[in-house]
């Protein structure tokens, strides 16, 4: 089966003020929201991984050149609302049932009780081989 | 315990998986309910791990399988009745009386049926299958497919819920139904065995290897329905598309072009194995799909060289193939045996007059270079080798394309 990323940024939903203005309740309301449908994904089979990052303020930049010590800088970074702040991975049938899941992540509560729809981005992940026999030995990937 | 399960000897090891259809047979007669008795056995099987080796294998392994098994059903219906609080389940507690004995074949079909039934996804199918016919533990089944544990036992849990749902019990179905059931169930093998090629440049430390899963799982059904011309194309198909396995990944993982495999790499043993099987599958003359796969695949195994592969019969293989499924991949190699025979212009054809079926199939641009960079069209081949790279969903396939349009791009091949 095709295996999804989403994977869920620091940019807030539209219009929700940042979480430093919500109250107790509403924030537990919102990782409660994760747990149960992490538990959901679970019991149908589909979840393969769960990782939530660590912020960008424990980020450094690497560069190297192979021979010296690498070099280690605060940045530049890219815009917070761009970074990664979690994923999941899930093992689905097709695309649709990702989409679907990553409907239900976007819909986390916010204050009030109101789904945030924080933007989610899906990404294939790629196979280790190509997955059917008759297609390996078409002329494609295995002539010339 | 997946822990003893590595490390048992192969002898208990092919014991128990051996027996594994055969206990859950008796069990599910006996005991009538399908789903709890797959759990008792995938228990008695854990602890037969357990103890086996340390303690010597039973004098009568299967009567000490079906007993623990039976015990662990027992005990499941009890703590069930208590939480219930229901006096009438103790009746379920009486040993009930044996049925008669039904032939082993007859089980493993009433069991894959069940497994494989229509009703189930083909990954739920897949999973289902392997623990309760091929007597794999959850463990090494969420392992191969590179799942958590815990999401594979519930895929399987509820696969079973799914199938009880269904209304299908423990039973030999109908032969007027079994038709299309082992229709699925072939496809449902199929699958499995395409997942062996999909995984294995995986991680694989302790990893079963799906391919032998499927052939081996392949045979328990073939014995099961010795007549039935498909399902010997299908182990067939599998034998001589495996027989290519060692040729086909060079040291370093990659690739290894059909026309640059090692041929003496290929295993003999299994190509006349599966050309034997092919014969006697078309001598019955019922030809179906997997059949005539196996025959195309058997054609690039016996030819002794690239060169002398019997492009025209593997054609005339591709046209009855895609009259009988329609299906667009088998065009695409149509396509490219048309350009093998009548050279690349008559492929590149094919594709122009198929274009509406084949539209947005990822496997067309790949297709297209190919045949573009055989009419000489350097620069056309590598940018849709490229465009076919950027929608490529496996890394090898990627990491292919990627190459063939840079030897394009910097004129040596």
């Amino acid at each position: 089966m095709p295996r999804y990323l989403l994977a869920v940024t620091f940019a807030d939903g539209d219009g929700v003020p940042p979480m430093t203005e919500w109250t107790p309740e509403e924030v537990q309301a919102h990782l409660d929201y994760y747990g149960v449908l992490n538990d959901e994904l679970i019991a149908s089979g589909e979840l393969v991984d769960t990782t939530i990052l660590t912020g960008p303020d424990l980020a450094v930049i690497v560069t190297g050149d192979g021979q010296t010590a690498p070099v280690r800088t605060d940045g530049p970074f890219a815009e917070v609302k761009e970074w990664i702040a979690g994923f999941q991975i899930v093992d689905v049938e097709s695309e649709e049932r990702a989409i679907e899941i990553a409907g239900k992540v976007s819909a986390v509560p916010g204050p009030g009780g109101v789904p945030t729809r924080q933007p989610i981005h899906v990404r294939r992940v790629m196979d280790q081989a190509p997955g059917d026999a008759a297609e390996m030995d078409s002329y494609v990937r295995t002539g010339a | 315990m997946t822990h003893a399960v590595e490390e048992l000897s192969p002898r208990i090891e092919n014991l128990l998986r051996t027996l594994a259809p055969r206990v859950l047979g008796v069990l599910a007669r006996r005991c009538g309910d399908f789903a709890a008795a797959e759990d008792a056995v995938q228990e008695a099987l854990l602890a037969a791990a357990g103890h086996w080796p340390r303690e010597g294998v039973p004098d009568n392994p299967h009567g000490w399988l079906i007993q623990t098994a039976h015990r662990r059903w027992t005990d499941h219906v009890r703590g069930e009745a208590a939480r219930r609080r229901r006096e009438e389940t103790a009746t379920l507690l009486e040993p009930p009386p044996d049925t008669a004995p039904v032939p082993d074949e007859d089980d493993t079909l009433t069991l894959v049926f069940l497994c494989c039934h229509p009703v189930l996804a083909p990954a739920s199918a897949i999973a289902l299958t392997l623990r309760a016919v091929g007597g794999l533990t959850t463990a090494e089944i969420a392992a191969a497919f590179l799942v958590p544990e815990a999401t594979m036992a519930q895929r399987i849990s509820r696969a079973k819920q799914r199938v009880k749902a269904s209304g299908a019990s423990f039973r030999l179905p109908p032969p007027q139904d079994r038709a299309e059931l082992l229709r699925s169930v072939r496809h449902v093998l199929y699958l499995l065995f395409n997942e062996g090629y999909a995984t294995s440049s995986g991680p694989a430390l302790h990893r079963v290897d799906l391919s032998e899963e499927a052939i081996r799982l392949a045979r328990l059904l073939r014995r099961a329905v010795p007549g039935d011309a498909e399902t010997a194309g299908l182990l067939a198909l599998m034998l001589l598309t495996d027989a290519r396995r060692t040729a086909r990944t060079a040291p370093d993982g990659r690739l290894v072009p059909l026309a640059e495999q090692d041929r003496t790499q290929w295993d003999r043993q299994r190509i006349a194995e599966g050309s034997a099987l092919l014969a006697g599958a078309i001598a019955r003359r019922a030809v179906g799909e997997y059949q005539l796969q196996a025959a195309i695949a058997a054609l690039h195994d016996e030819a002794p060289t690239a060169q002398a592969t019997d492009w025209p019969q593997i054609l005339a293989l591709y046209v009855l193939l895609e009259q009988m499924t329609g299906n667009p991949v088998v065009t695409l190699n149509r396509a490219v045996a048309t350009a093998m025979v009548h050279g690349p212009s008559e492929g590149l054809s094919v594709l122009e007059s198929a274009e509406a079926a084949l539209k947005g199939h990822h496997h067309v641009d790949a297709v297209r270079a190919h045949l573009l960079e055989l009419s000489g069209e350097r620069e056309a081949a590598a940018a849709l080798y490229t465009a076919a790279a950027a929608h490529a969903t496996s890394l090898p396939e990627r990491d292919h394309l990627t190459k063939k349009a840079a030897e394009l791009r910097s004129g040596n091949r």
